[in-house]
């Protein structure tokens, strides 16, 4: 079956700062779409939006999942209706098992209309796909003993996150800068993790990133490009290409207007 | 099938300990507090004119000591309490031989059925007297003595004698005044050189009756090179009037010995918890206090180990759980008395629904206690803007060359964190179980499996409703 995320004219504030400026996007099912674009541009808004974070409102326009108002739904609802984001800092949950936590997750996830206090998956079932999950991804599986993101590494993180994309096989996953803070190695290992996650189970697939290690396993067929708070160029495979050896140079002549804006985003963030 | 069952046992867990039980009393005494109550109970309990005359001093120092100028509110009519609560004329050596409806009430705690599973021994205390006790036969073998304090008064004086108010005289506190002057029931545990209990020893304390008081003596005795771990349960039914339960715990620890005391305390919301618990730990031992606080309306507890010889070792664990109109006073207190000596408190409280958590604690190196190391980390949760939680760390210091350590913090959980477990599906109550049963982990792992789970599962009761 075919999905699609469909975004337009995507208005969104921080307090009364206005950070989106009219974001259109539409994703299908299957596709993988490179989001670029300069620091404060609002890529990462536009992830944290879409997955309905309580410190951004939007302000205007729509973000509808095969035709249902993602915006009317709670960050879980949407969670349950297919949407994931590797996030770029995930929290610590100091205490609590990546198996543990894993287990309510993707339950939650693959029975939406679970109601409180219902039955997990069960134990069995559960610790033989994560066990195999996690041979896939390579990693040691002492990793589903560790408290979440407790005292993990950068690359730790950023893994745990893949894993929990590849438990929770979302309809449309965003991936916000899942390779910073890699080293090489790192980078390629995360990569073919996604691409391998990506090709099988058929996601759509939001990437933003800086680097090209990560497109490399992954070509996107769509680069955007950001800057003030838009959406201002959308490409092929040779945008992010481009955009990768020359910088960002070109596109902030080409759109002054937009330019300005994201000077001001910035110029604000420091002033804060 | 198997769901409809847990469903309905869950509907009924959440008032699992509110149930009262019809009992025929044996012997009640007059509400109050006054000399001739004190001899009474004395005379009850057929006692040697030491103790008698050691309860009526005690009475006179309670009548004397103010009250505490710290910790919570307590608002106690001394003279609307009953002090003395004969439920049978037997203790039980079989649960048979319990009259019925006290079993019952045992029954639908699941002592019996734990005794069956993990115990190697039980005292069960219904209102002021253990009504059924237990030890397994090669522990008796072995010259191990656990039994309730008034037996061990009338059958083990000497070895009573020689250590009973040693490690908490009736001046060291009004409470501890007051036990010393009605005190009835508890647990007296003598554990052998050399002796190691494998299982738990397990005591379980039941209020029932309105207005009831509960001060249970206890006193455990580890000799050298011996271990045990004892773990007391306490709950009570909830009444429209305050009751009070107000203990004393002393406890010996020996050369090289080893004692963990666990408490999980899930008193009804209108019960005083008052209780002065301190161990004396000598040469290259170990005391151990794990105290779980849920239930209540006020607890002041704290604790406390005193190092007396080197090598000797004390760690206080502290859980603290407070909702709507309680307070949890909890705590702990080393102290450093010798050189050589090392010690860590560890403290975690969750206050939630307008409760009040207070971390009060003590570290004091005496002179001459060089070498010394102390630890302390104390960690509070606040679950919403209307509960409290505060810190009142004592630190006295008579020596140079020591090593403190001191690290506390206080959080909320975080908009970050809970947006974090929303964005994978978990609903919002799941996540804030999820982060507080987090938070008391690093304890919790500490207990025996039975009591990890009775804690996250009292802790799940605690949390039900707390959002939305």
């Amino acid at each position: 079956m075919s999905h699609v995320l469909k975004i337009e004219n995507l208005q969104v504030s921080v307090g009364d700062k206005p950070i989106l400026r009219g974001v259109n996007l539409t994703m299908n099912h299957g596709e993988t779409h490179a989001l670029m674009g300069p620091n404060g541009s609002g890529k990462s808004t536009l992830g944290l939006a879409i997955m309905g974070h309580p410190g951004y409102t939007v302000t205007g326009g729509s973000i509808l999942l095969d035709g249902e108002d993602v915006l009317e739904m709670a960050p879980n609802e949407r969670a349950r209706a297919g949407i994931f984001m590797a996030f770029q800092r995930p929290m610590a949950i100091p205490g609590v098992k990546m198996a543990d936590f894993l287990r309510h997750a993707t339950t939650n996830v693959r029975r939406p209309d679970r109601k409180e206090g219902e039955d997990l998956i069960p134990m069995r079932e559960f610790r033989k796909e994560l066990k195999e999950k996690m041979s896939h991804l390579r990693m040691d599986p002492e990793f589903a003993r560790r408290y979440v993101n407790d005292g993990f590494s950068g690359g730790e993180m950023k893994r745990a996150e893949i894993l929990q994309l590849a438990m929770l096989q979302p309809k449309f996953a965003i991936l916000d800068e899942t390779d910073s803070g890699l080293d090489a190695d790192a980078v390629r290992l995360a990569s073919e993790s996604i691409a391998d996650i990506g090709g099988r189970e058929k996601m759509g697939l939001l990437i933003i990133t800086h680097h090209d290690k990560l497109l490399e396993h992954n070509p996107p067929q769509y680069t955007h490009v950001m800057l003030g708070g838009r959406i201002v160029e959308t490409g092929g495979k040779d945008l992010a290409e481009e955009l990768h050896r020359s910088g960002y140079d070109r596109i902030r002549k080409a759109y002054p207007d937009a330019e300005a804006a994201n000077q001001e985003m910035i110029a604000e963030e420091a002033a804060v | 099938m198997a769901t409809d069952i847990s469903e309905k046992e869950q509907i009924g867990e959440i008032n699992k300990y509110n149930f009262r039980t019809e009992t025929h009393d044996v012997f009640k005494a007059q509400k109050g507090i006054n000399r001739e109550i004190v001899a009474q109970i004395s005379e009850i309990k057929r006692e040697p004119s030491w103790m008698r005359d050691f309860r009526l001093k005690s009475l006179e120092i309670f009548e004397q000591r103010p009250m505490p100028k710290w910790g919570g509110e307590i608002d106690i009519d001394f003279q609307d309490i009953y002090y003395y609560l004969k439920p049978t004329d037997h203790q039980g050596k079989t649960w048979d031989d319990v009259p019925a409806e006290i079993k019952e009430t045992f029954d639908k705690l699941g002592i019996p059925e734990a005794e069956k599973k993990y115990l190697a021994g039980v005292k069960a205390q219904f209102e002021s007297e253990v009504v059924y006790g237990s030890l397994k036969e090669e522990l008796v073998d072995q010259g191990v003595i656990f039994t309730d304090t008034d037996t061990a008064v009338r059958e083990h004086s000497d070895l009573v004698r020689q250590y009973f108010s040693k490690v908490i005289p009736p001046s060291d506190n009004k409470f501890a005044a007051l036990n010393s002057a009605v005190w009835s029931g508890g647990s007296f545990i003598y554990v052998p050189p050399g002796v190691h209990i494998q299982f738990p020893l397990q005591a379980y304390f039941r209020i029932n009756a309105e207005s009831m008081g509960q001060f249970e003596r206890t006193l455990i005795i580890v000799d050298e090179g011996a271990s045990v771990h004892y773990v007391e349960g306490c709950t009570a039914p909830m009444y429209t009037s305050e009751s009070l339960h107000s203990a004393v715990v002393e406890v010996i620890v020996n050369k090289g010995a080893r004692c963990r005391y666990t408490t999980i305390q899930n008193w009804a919301n209108n019960i005083y918890n008052l209780v002065t618990k301190r161990a004396y730990a000598y040469q290259d031992a170990t005391m151990e206090w794990v105290d779980g606080n849920l239930g209540s309306k006020l607890t002041m507890k704290y604790p406390a180990v005193h190092m007396m010889e080197p090598g000797a070792r004390g760690e206080i664990l502290s859980i603290a759980f407070s909702s709507a109109g309680q307070h949890q006073d909890a705590g702990a207190k080393l102290v450093h008395a010798a050189p050589h000596t090392s010690g860590q408190i560890i403290s975690k409280s969750i206050s939630k629904n307008g409760g009040r958590s207070s971390y009060r604690g003590l570290v004091r190196v005496e002179p001459g206690a060089h070498h010394s190391k102390n630890n302390v980390v104390c960690d509070a949760l606040i679950l919403d803007d209307i509960s409290r939680s505060d810190t009142y760390p004592y630190i006295e210091i008579a020596e140079q060359d020591v090593q403190i350590g001191h690290e506390a913090s206080v959080s909320r959980i975080g908009e970050e964190q809970m947006f974090y477990l929303l964005s994978r599906g978990l609903s919002e109550a799941e996540a804030s179980t999820m982060i507080v049963n987090g938070f008391i982990e690093p304890l919790v792992k500490e207990l025996p499996m039975e009591y990890a789970v009775e804690m996250n599962r009292l802790i799940q009761l605690q949390m039900e409703g707390s959002v939305g």
